[in-house]
């Protein structure tokens, strides 16, 4: 049933995809495939609890972005600087991911799997919005992070569209080459746009532990970061297309969660939606996706 | 008068050759000045050098009258040297608007001030006359207005001296023309031209001054009234050349090759093929003209079965191919000459034996049970290299070490030793020196005789007049002119070329 309810419960489920799925974009209009999202999600709802624990939110959500940063910053070292293959690089990260945020949590929380309960930000009412009565329940009682991710959207398009560094950082990701005889650092871009794709999953992380769960659970990402890539191309790599898309996904998890109760197709089934749709998007039922010319390719001026 | 560049004694080595070997060269202020040399002759390497690309290992460059180290395209910039690349360095899904601005935006805050950056880009196009459409995405404009948006992008960083790599390389006779007007029109400007090319007649046409290099050597400069197109080919070659080459007649015989009406999907809802029909007949070239992105490729990847998604029918000595893997339409007699020798002809990290027999390994003289017969694919590939001249140091040589006109002599001897019925040579000389082309044209020339049907697709308009028995045209994935050689101008197959003929017809 399509209920406000339902609606509001997508939003919440779409935020973290959203917002990974935004840093997607930068990374990947520079021309850098970027795998590891998902590790940068693990290691920023890992460092989210530790900093939400001690400090406090907003603590939480600056260490879930560097905690994000870092993995991106050794992403683009390998890729950019050395030319390793993205994809090999990006899946080792996961696995780094995965073991060091194991091995802290048994440091710093004394346990393997899960953090202590940390709290998030308070919840705020949206002006305006949450008087329209249908939009209510969309509105009212929502995570600052919420808004922050809507609130991406609009000024990543214009970033990408219309400012300076959004022109250089498309062109790098078309056509290094020529990027690079018009006298644009090359790797500066591409470094930029891999490194905020890791302060957004980390933000993304932060908001799964702080304001979704309420502590660091291991393997709480499920796999969002792939998703989120998902949902990256299903937007044909434009921040409003991943806007639409990242609900789509979330709209297929609070429906998988909902349907879950007393129905006939068995519960596995229905929790299976929205990885379907991935694997759907991601081997090619959307054929309009035009990805960056120089997508994937490590820039070398010599072979150029 | 000034001199706008002077270059001492630059060198410039790669790993096993030497690039650029003590050039000296002097331009003056305000002249069109050629540099011409063979392919390889590091004509792009030198002006790579003035623009910040490479870095010379030695020797010294005075712009206008000062020492200057260019360690930077941006230091080139600085220096107003602007470089038009004999591969544009252009990005397809920008408009043409942000390619030109691309690296020297106008601001207001972070963001682009477009209303500026635009008036700008008028003004520079109505002083020196251009007609560009600045919004237009570049994928959709022509090659020729692509090369004016090179142009004017170096312009509008405040370039004095404009470096132009081979601009001629890929367009149309009339695009040429258009470009000769306005680079005159730069010239009254006062901006210091420098003209890369290797087609003679040109650099008479549009030079000041030339330039000769040959082999990383500058052999000399001289001005433009005072020397032959036979002495300047002499020049460059270091020997004197047979301008014309000798066509005996051959004898015509059936058909070999049709295509009728073959239609073939492109990108973005156009048809790269558009109901292409031709016939080659045994002992006859027939050649295939027009700008590069008009067909070509798609038609030679459908007659050696590399795409399959076209409509219509392909034949062979009168069977049908269409549906037939590329091993049984080989197997058929056909021999394919491929337009991208490195990624389509050889294996490059292979040794030379193994890309001799490339394809043909299965062939029964070639095997010894299940296991390749190494001893006859070696004395195969000897006897090859001595009836081709090939010059390398062992048949056990990775063939990546070998200069571009060896690595397209293994690749000939080896599909036209099979005796293929049907030989499709795609741009077979490209990147090739003037030795190497002749060698090609030679061997073609001679099957023809032989009585082989040999369909040549080729850019260079020169090849195609000298060898074709009958040329057609294509244009948007049509064959829009077929006429032999002798019945037509330059001008007029120009004319085709661009559709012209046919935008003509239709405001008539
Ligand atoms: N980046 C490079 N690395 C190695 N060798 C190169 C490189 N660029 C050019 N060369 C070699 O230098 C020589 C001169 O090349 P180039 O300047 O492109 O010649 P031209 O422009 O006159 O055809 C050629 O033998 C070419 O193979
Ligand atoms: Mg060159």
């Amino acid at each position: 049933m399509l209920t406000a309810e339902l609606l509001a419960s997508s939003l919440r489920m779409a935020v973290p995809i959203l917002l990974t799925a935004i840093g997607a974009v930068y990374t990947e209009r520079s021309g850098i495939v970027n795998i590891g999202l998902e590790g940068m999600m693990i290691v920023g709802s890992f460092w989210a609890s530790v900093g939400a624990y001690f400090y406090g939110p907003f603590v939480g959500i600056l260490f879930a972005m560097l905690a994000g940063a870092f993995l991106a910053l050794i992403h683009s070292v390998t890729t950019v600087t050395f030319g390793v293959n993205q994809v090999v690089s990006g899946v080792a990260l996961n696995i780094l991911a995965y073991g060091a945020s194991r091995f802290l949590s048994l440091v710093i929380f004394g346990k393997a799997t899960t953090s202590h309960h940390v709290s998030g930000f308070s919840p705020i009412d949206v002006p305006i919005l949450s008087d329209i009565p249908f939009l209510k329940l969309l509105f009212t009682d929502i995570s600052p992070i919420v808004i922050t991710a809507l609130i991406l959207v609009p000024i990543s398009k214009y970033i990408i569209d219309n400012t300076v560094f959004g022109l250089r950082l498309r062109a790098v990701g078309e056509n290094p080459l020529a990027a690079d005889t018009l006298g644009i650092n090359v790797f500066a871009m591409r470094y930029a746009g891999v490194i905020i794709s890791g302060m957004l999953a980390g933000m993304a992380g932060a908001y799964l532990t702080m304001e979704h769960t309420g502590m660091y659970v291991e393997g709480m990402t499920q796999g969002k970061g792939y998703i989120a890539m998902a949902a990256m191309i299903f937007g044909n790599w434009t921040p409003t297309g991943t806007l639409w898309a990242s609900l789509l996904f979330g709209f297929a998890e609070a429906l998988s969660l909902r349907a879950g109760e007393g129905s006939i197709i068995p519960y596995q089934f229905i929790k299976m939606i929205p990885y379907l749709l991935t694997l759907a998007v991601l081997t090619g039922i959307v054929k309009k996706a035009t990805p960056p010319a120089a997508s994937g390719e490590p820039y070398d001026r010599s072979i150029g | 008068m000034e001199e706008a560049v002077v270059l001492k004694n630059i060198t410039k080595r790669f790993p096993g050759i030497v690039a650029n070997d003590r050039v000296n060269l002097q331009i003056q202020k305000g002249e069109i000045h050629a540099i011409v040399g063979e392919n390889g002759a590091g004509k792009s390497t030198l002006m790579k050098i003035l623009a910040g690309l490479y870095q010379p290992d030695e020797g010294e460059i005075y712009i206008f009258g000062k020492k200057e180290k260019i360690a930077s395209p941006n230091k080139a910039i600085e220096l107003k040297i602007g470089m038009v690349h004999q591969h544009f360095m252009l990005i397809d899904r920008f408009t043409v608007l942000e390619n030109i601005i691309l690296g020297a935006e106008k601001k207001k805050g972070i963001a682009i001030d477009k209303k500026t950056c635009r008036q700008t880009i008028k003004k520079l196009l109505d002083l020196y006359n251009f007609n560009l459409d600045l919004d237009a995405k570049l994928e959709d404009i022509s090659v020729g207005h692509a090369q004016r948006v090179e142009i004017i992008k170096v312009l509008y960083r405040g370039a004095d001296i404009l470096v132009l790599d081979e601009p001629t390389a890929v367009l149309a006779p009339q695009e040429v023309d258009e470009l000769f007007v306005n680079l005159r029109r730069l010239k009254e400007e006062g901006k210091t031209i420098i003209f890369i090319s290797h087609k003679l007649d040109e650099v008479l046409n549009i030079a000041d001054n030339i330039t000769v290099l040959r082999r990383g050597k500058a052999v000399g400069t001289v001005s433009a009234d005072s020397v032959t197109k036979e002495e300047l080919a002499k020049m460059m070659v270091g020997k004197p050349v047979l301008m014309k080459l000798d066509k005996a007649a051959a004898e015509k015989s059936d058909v070999k090759l049709s295509l009728h009406n073959i239609v073939m999907k492109g990108n973005g809802g156009k048809n790269s093929l558009n109901g292409v029909s031709l016939e080659v007949c045994g002992g006859e070239i027939y050649g295939i003209v027009g700008v590069e992105g008009n067909g070509q490729k798609e038609l030679a990847e459908a007659v050696i079965g590399l795409r399959q998604d076209y409509q219509g029918d392909i034949k062979v000595c009168g069977k049908p191919i269409h549906g037939l893997s590329i091993k049984q339409i080989r197997d058929s007699g056909v021999a394919f000459i491929p337009e991208d020798r490195h990624r389509q002809g050889l294996v490059l990290p292979m040794k030379v034996w193994e890309n001799s027999i490339l394809g043909f390994h299965r062939k029964d003289k070639f095997k010894k049970g299940m296991f390749i017969n190494i001893k006859k694919a070696e004395e195969f590939t000897l006897n090859n290299v001595k009836e081709f001249s090939i010059m390398i140091s062992s048949i056990h040589q990775e063939i990546e070490g070998l200069s571009g006109g060896n690595q397209q002599k293994v690749i000939l001897s080896r599909e036209l030793s099979q005796e293929p019925e049907v030989i499709l040579a795609a741009q077979p000389t490209r990147g090739l020196d003037i030795g190497a082309m002749e060698f090609v044209h030679r061997q073609l020339l001679q099957k023809r005789q032989e009585g082989k049907a040999i369909l040549l697709i080729s850019a260079d308009l020169e090849e195609v007049l000298s060898l074709s028995d009958r040329i057609g045209v294509i244009f948007d994935g049509e064959i829009v002119a077929e006429f032999a050689p002798e019945e037509k101008t330059l001008e007029d197959i120009g004319v085709y070329m661009l559709g012209a003929h046919r935008k003509a017809g239709e405001s008539a």
